[in-house]
């Protein structure tokens, strides 16, 4: 392993790292950018963002535009901020993750403990789910939740995020199952569990990693989803990333952008909140099961 | 009458008959050995006694209760796996407990028999270890324990030492030897080394390509295969299948080996009248030739024959020694202190008394 070393001089290594690592500094500051004026431009006043100059730092810096982003902005007529809005998508989100995390889990789970005549072509058509853009549903699904009368409502949000959630969930969970020892679901049959007792007892207890990755995955595409939200709701039902599109869009005289930059953030915390909460627990997961046990 | 008894048991995936007709019987307190190569349908047998896997027509019977369409958790049956299959989310105590807790058992009557068993299987100290911080051997006894805690009426290992290090695997051997002494239990046990069958097993099943190849207790099994397949499958080295013909000298009927150069008895173990020229296969495991040190003295009929030694083995306690004459090579089996060495000629001393004749087309060996 004394090769690279003969041919490569200690200093020469040194050089190459810098400069991999001051571009990767310049880039990270690229791609921060954005937020970097989203967070400055949310704590300074009107005057100073006409002012200009967008990249200096707030001279005098105020949670104002906090606060009126959270209660007091109007969005369409009415003049209560984002926060209705906000947990409309909270209330819309978490059941919506929820459910589709455990009906992925058992769909999983029969994929590959309980195989059927035929589980090949289920499977082919949820992972075809997955390619369906959403838009080509948008009328079919709009007249889905007429019949079932939940037009306009957030579990009628819920129920087309299941859905649509339902075909990566599957195959995240089937994968992962898929590694999973059938000696070990033969050894739970024969010690007298049930279908739910080894899936709830055996499997589940084993599926942290994928729990995460699922979760992480469905909550920020559910929260971050415009389409379905700006299609199937409207008015005070709205999920937030809809509610935020109308704040900035609605304007009575002033464009208030400090207003509009604290809305986005608001809009942005949850799925940052996953990351950071989540992550580490998804880090955790595949180390675990990249160490030989 | 037998306390476990698989009567004309078949089982087919697609068109293909993975188990042909297979008749098997044990009584209480046996241990079959199911032995065979990869692929010959052990482990399928198995899991179909487990209740894992549906049967295409045929009847388990366990303790005269015909068990076919039972779930497996009913049969009454427990299994060690290859793989051990501990669940990797539960501690060792509770890994050994899940098959009680899930029959209902008591809180306190179920901690009781975990320690009984973890005792017996000298586990007491790891009970509250998970399958992760177990070494192998450690995990093996816990899959036994959880197994023994049940107390069934039929165990069944599905080659349980395969996965152990050479010296653990001997170890672990002889304690599941002495298990079933100590318990009594009824076991089924599935393997491809034959060492492990001979062994373990009060009764041997050899299977080939999903049929029965003989039955029979390790010594049977050991000295008269039925044919060629076992004979060749049990024993290591194995036996030696020498070309031979039945030829007549002064009235004596005698077999011809190695091209006519050597002339010997027709062993006690054939009684069947053998004709003039009929070709026959004589099969000598390498223990029934040795050097002139090392013969049996009770033996009947014996013949001494000179070959070139091509390779010596010592073993330490023995030496194997492969030689040939007139182009047939044989492996002998001799004193580790006699002085050979390739190239040599040597006398061999061939015990006829330990040797079956087979018949070549049929491959069945001669009664």
């Amino acid at each position: 392993m004394s090769a690279p070393s003969d041919t490569v001089s200690a200093g020469s290594a040194r050089t190459t790292r810098l400069v991999i690592y001051t571009l990767l500094l310049v880039l990270a500051a690229i791609y921060l950018l954005p937020l970097y004026v989203m967070l400055t431009t949310s704590f300074k006043s009107l005057a100073e963002i006409r002012g200009g100059d967008m990249l200096a730092l707030p001279r005098d810096p105020s949670l104002d535009s906090w606060f009126k982003a959270w209660g007091e902005a109007c969005i369409g007529v009415t003049c209560e901020g984002i926060k209705g809005y906000f947990w409309n998508s909270i209330k819309m989100v978490v059941p919506a993750v929820l459910i589709s995390t455990v009906l992925g889990a058992l769909n999983g789970y029969v994929l590959t403990k309980w195989r059927f005549p035929g589980h090949k072509l289920v499977f082919g058509l949820m992972l075809f789910a997955c390619f369906i853009p959403f838009q080509a549903v948008l009328i079919p699904m709009a007249r889905v939740l007429g019949i079932f009368g939940m037009a306009n409502t957030t579990s009628g949000l819920v129920f087309v995020h299941v859905v649509y959630g339902l075909g990566f969930t599957t195959l995240f969970f089937r994968n992962y199952y898929e590694a999973f020892p059938d000696e070990l679901i033969k050894a739970a049959m024969m010690d007298g569990a049930g279908f739910f007792k080894i899936f709830w007892r055996i499997l589940l207890p084993s599926s942290g990693p994928i729990i995460v990755v699922t979760v992480i995955y469905q909550f920020t595409n559910i929260w971050n989803d415009f389409l379905f939200g700006v299609s199937f709701s409207s008015g005070a039902e709205s999920p937030m990333t809809v509610a935020l599109n109308n704040l900035v869009s609605s304007s009575t005289g002033v464009k208030e952008y400090n207003v509009d930059m604290a809305a986005a953030v608001f809009a942005a915390l949850p799925t940052l909140f996953v990351y950071i909460v989540a992550g580490r627990y998804f880090v955790r997961g595949l180390m675990a099961g990249a160490v030989k046990g | 009458m037998s306390f476990l008894e698989i009567k004309n048991l078949s089982k087919k995936i697609g068109n293909n008959e993975v188990l042909k007709n297979i008749n098997i019987e044990l009584e209480k307190g046996g241990f079959l050995v199911l032995v065979g190569p990869s692929g010959c349908g052990k482990s399928t047998l198995l899991n179909a006694v487990a209740g894992l896997m549906p049967l295409t027509s045929g009847e388990i019977i366990v303790d005269g209760q015909v068990i076919n369409d039972l779930h497996p958790s009913k049969r009454d049956i427990a299994m060690v796996f290859q793989s051990y299959a501990l669940y990797p989310n539960m501690t060792v105590e509770e890994n050994i407990g899940f098959a009680l807790e899930m029959r209902g058992v008591e809180k306190a009557e179920r901690a009781e028999a975990i320690r009984n068993v973890a005792k017996v299987l000298q586990i007491e100290h790891l009970l509250d270890r998970r399958p992760s911080q177990l070494s192998g051997g450690q995990r093996q006894r816990v899959a036994m324990g959880r197994a023994l805690v049940r107390q069934p009426r039929v165990f069944l290992f599905d080659e349980p030492l395969s996965n152990l290090d050479a010296k653990l695997r001997v170890e672990m051997r002889a304690e599941i030897k002495s298990l079933h002494h100590n318990t009594d239990a009824t076991i089924i046990y599935v393997t491809h080394d034959q060492i492990e069958a001979m062994t373990l097993a009060t009764k041997i099943v050899v299977l080939k390509e999903g049929a029965i190849q003989q039955v029979g207790t390790p010594a049977e099994i050991y000295n008269r295969p039925a044919n060629l397949f076992v004979a060749d499958f049990m024993g290591s080295p194995a036996m030696n299948m020498l070309k031979g013909k039945i030829v007549s000298t002064s009235g004596v009927r005698q077999i011809s080996i190695f091209d006519g150069s050597a002339v010997v008895a027709i062993p006690s173990s054939v009684t069947t009248d053998l004709v003039e020229g009929r070709e026959v296969i004589l099969g000598l495991r390498p223990e029934g030739i040795t050097d002139s040190g090392l013969v049996d003295p009770t033996a009947d009929a014996i013949a001494r024959i000179d070959a070139d030694v091509v390779l010596v083995e010592p073993t330490g306690s023995d030496t194997f020694v492969t030689a040939r004459l007139q182009g047939t090579t044989f492996t002998a089996r001799v004193r580790a202190d006699v002085t050979i060495a390739p190239k040599e000629r040597f006398t061999f001393v061939f015990n006829l008394d330990k040797a079956v004749v087979f018949d070549p087309t049929s491959g069945e060996r001669l009664l």
